[in-house]
C-alpha cells in the first residue's frame, strides 16, 4: 500500500517538474531579452556567458530614445489598434445582430459570404490590396492600415452566436413598446453583450497591435510606423547592436504583455471559444 | 412601411459596414490580385497584359519549388509537433498540480507576443556568433552549431521559435476540450485495466477530436501563410534555406518590384488554402455521417 502511495507521489513531482519545466522553456527567452536589454554594451561584446547583467544600466533604452521616434511609433501603435478594435467590435456586433435576430432576404448566403473570407489572408491578396489602397490615395497615411485590418469578420461568427443566446421575448416586447431596431440593439443587445465586447475588444487589440506584413507594406513614411515595423526598422539601423535592439523589443512587448496578464480571462475564453465551433 | 420591411431593411443597415469594408477591402483586392497576376508591372501605373507568362515562369522558378517545398516542410513539422507538445502540456494542467493557474498564465503568454519580437528573441538565442546557445556550447566545450549559416540548422531554428510561439494557442484548444471529457469514462477504463497510455490513446485523444480536427486546419493554414518570424529571423537564408512562399511573394513584390509575379504566387497560395478547405469540409461531413 505505501508502495503505491509512494508511486503516487513520484509520478506528482515528475508532472510539476515537467510542467515547471516547460514554462522555464517559456520563459527563457524573455528573461534573456531582459537581460540584454539592461546590460552594458561593453559586458555583451565581450563574450562569455553571463546569465544576469553585471550592473544593470540604462543607457540601450537610452540610445533608442535619442536616436528613434520610439514615442511616435508607440503613439501610432496605440491610435492604431485602438480605432481599428472599435470599429471591429461595432461592425461586427451589429452585423451578428443582424444576421441572429433580423430576418431579411440573403441572409444566410451573406452570412456565408463574410465567413469565408476569414479564410483569405492578407498575405494572399496583398498585391491586390496595395494596388487598392494607392488608387484610393490612402498609401501612406493610418487609414491604409486600418481600414483593411477592421475589414474582418473574426467577430460577427462570436456575435451572432452570443446574441442568439438573448431570449426572443426580450426583443418582440421591446418591438411591440414601439422601439426601433437600432434603439434595440442600443439599449438591448449591447448592454447584455458586455463579456462578448470585452472577448472582442481585446482579442483585436492583440491582433491589431502585433500585426506586420501589412503595415510593413502599407506604411512609408517613418513617422506613421507602428511598433513592429519600427523594430525591424532598428534592428536593420543597429545591426548586430542586441542591447539596443532588445530595449526597443521590450518597450514593443510589455504593453500587450500586460493587458493580457491582466485581461486573461477575456482571452482565455475567446481563444477556446474559437476552437469549439 | 410594414415591420417586416421595416425589419429587412435594418438587416441590411446593420450588415452593410462589415460587408462593405469586406467587399472592398478583401474582395476586390482578390479580384485585383488575379488581374495583377496576368500582367507585368512594377505596381505603380498600369501594368501590360501578358497572359499566364508569370505562371509559367512559376513552374520553371527554383526558388519558387524551394519556397513551395519549404512551405510543406514547415507545415509538416510544425503542426503535429505542436499539436503533441500542446497536448501533452494540457494534460499537465489538467492534472492536480500546485500552481496550476500560474503555469498556465506563462505557458499562453507567447500569445501576446508579436512575431518580430519572437523572431529577435530567436536572433538572441541563435546568433551564431554571440548567441545563447553559442555560448553555451563554447563555455562547454561542445561543438559549435552553424544555426545562420548552415541551412538545416537555420530552418530547425525557425521551427523552434514557431513552436515557442504557438504551443500555447494549442494547449488552450485542448484544455478547453478536456473540460468536457467524461470521467466516467476514465474510471470504465480504469476497471478493465487499461493502463495510463491505453486511457490516453484509447479514451483521452478519440474524446478530443473535435479539437484535434480543427487545430489540424488551423495550424495548417497558420504554416502556409508564416512570414513574420522567416522574415525577421532568417530573412529566408541562408541561400534560400528557409525561404517560404509568403516571403518570396514579399521579396518579388515589394523589393524587386514584380508584383505581376508576386500576385501569381498569391494566386497559388489561394489555390492551396482553397484545397485544404475543402477537404476540411468533405471530412466535416463524413464525419457528422458517422456520428
Amino acid at each position: 500500500m505505501s508502495s503505491h502511495v509512494t508511486r503516487r507521489r513520484t509520478a506528482a513531482g515528475l508532472r510539476l517538474l515537467a510542467a515547471v519545466l516547460a514554462a522555464g522553456v517559456i520563459l527563457f527567452p524573455l528573461y534573456w531579452m531582459v537581460v540584454v536589454a539592461f546590460s552594458t554594451r561593453s559586458s555583451l561584446s565581450g563574450g562569455g556567458l553571463r546569465l544576469w547583467p553585471e550592473q544593470a544600466t540604462l543607457d540601450n533604452f537610452r540610445r533608442v530614445l535619442d536616436s528613434f521616434p520610439v514615442l511616435t511609433w508607440f503613439g501610432n501603435s496605440v491610435a492604431i489598434a485602438l480605432v481599428t478594435s472599435v470599429i471591429i467590435v461595432l461592425i461586427n456586433l451589429l452585423a451578428g445582430y443582424a444576421f441572429a435576430h433580423l430576418r431579411f432576404p440573403g441572409s444566410g448566403v451573406l452570412l456565408l459570404v463574410a465567413l469565408s473570407t476569414l479564410m483569405l489572408p492578407v498575405q494572399v491578396i496583398m498585391v491586390g490590396l496595395f494596388r487598392l489602397v494607392t488608387d484610393l490615395g490612402l498609401y501612406g497615411s493610418y487609414w491604409a492600415v486600418i481600414l483593411p485590418t477592421a475589414a474582418s469578420a473574426f467577430g460577427v461568427f462570436l456575435a451572432r452566436q452570443f446574441i442568439l443566446t438573448i431570449p426572443r421575448e426580450l426583443i418582440e416586447a421591446a418591438r411591440i413598446d414601439g422601439a426601433t431596431h437600432l434603439q434595440i440593439f442600443w439599449r438591448i443587445v449591447l448592454p447584455l453583450s458586455r463579456p462578448l465586447i470585452a472577448v472582442l475588444f481585446f482579442m483585436s487589440m492583440l491582433q491589431v497591435w502585433n500585426d506586420f506584413a501589412w503595415p510593413l507594406i502599407a506604411l512609408r513614411e517613418n513617422a506613421l510606423y507602428t511598433l513592429p515595423v519600427g523594430l525591424l526598422f532598428l534592428q536593420g539601423q543597429f545591426g548586430p547592436d542586441y542591447g539596443a535592439t532588445m530595449a526597443f523589443a521590450l518597450i514593443t512587448v510589455t504593453p500587450m504583455v500586460l493587458v493580457f496578464l491582466l485581461a486573461q480571462r477575456w482571452f482565455v475564453q475567446g481563444f477556446s471559444r474559437s476552437g469549439l465551433r | 412601411m410594414t415591420a417586416r420591411a421595416r425589419e429587412a431593411w435594418a438587416g441590411y443597415a446593420f450588415a452593410a459596414p462589415t460587408l462593405l469594408l469586406l467587399g472592398v477591402f478583401v474582395l476586390l483586392p482578390l479580384g485585383g490580385a488575379m488581374v495583377i497576376s496576368l500582367q507585368e508591372t512594377n505596381g505603380f501605373g498600369d501594368g501590360t497584359f501578358v497572359g499566364l507568362d508569370n505562371y509559367q515562369r512559376l513552374v520553371q522558378d527554383p526558388v519558387f519549388w524551394r519556397a513551395t517545398l519549404n512551405t510543406a516542410l514547415y507545415t509538416v513539422l510544425v503542426t503535429p509537433a505542436a499539436m503533441a507538445i500542446g497536448l501533452g502540456l494540457a494534460l499537465l494542467l489538467d492534472s492536480a498540480l500546485p500552481a496550476r493557474g500560474a503555469l498556465r498564465s506563462v505557458l499562453i503568454l507567447p500569445m501576446a507576443i508579436s512575431g518580430v519580437a519572437t523572431a529577435l528573441m530567436g536572433v538572441l538565442i541563435f546568433d551564431e556568433n554571440s548567441g545563447f546557445l553559442t555560448e553555451v556550447a563554447r563555455a562547454m566545450g561542445l561543438p559549435q552549431v552553424d544555426w545562420q549559416t548552415h541551412g538545416p540548422a537555420a530552418f530547425a531554428s525557425v521551427v523552434i521559435m514557431t513552436l515557442w510561439w504557438r504551443v500555447g494557442f494549442n494547449m488552450l484548444i485542448y484544455l478547453a476540450g478536456l473540460q468536457g471529457v467524461a470521467h466516467e469514462l476514465y474510471e470504465a477504463a480504469r476497471l478493465d485495466g487499461a493502463n495510463a497510455w491505453q486511457r490516453l490513446r484509447h479514451v483521452t485523444v478519440p474524446q478530443l477530436s473535435n479539437q484535434s480536427f480543427f487545430l489540424v486546419i488551423l495550424n495548417i493554414i497558420y504554416s502556409f501563410q508564416v512570414f513574420d518570424i522567416v522574415f525577421v529571423m532568417t530573412g529566408g537564408g541562408p541561400e534560400r534555406a528557409t525561404t517560404v512562399l509568403v516571403t518570396y511573394a514579399y521579396d518579388t513584390g515589394f523589393v524587386t518590384r514584380d508584383q505581376g509575379y508576386a500576385a501569381a504566387i498569391g494566386v497559388v497560395l489561394l489555390a492551396v488554402t482553397l484545397v485544404v478547405t475543402a477537404l476540411r469540409w468533405r471530412a466535416q461531413r463524413r464525419r457528422e455521417e458517422t456520428e
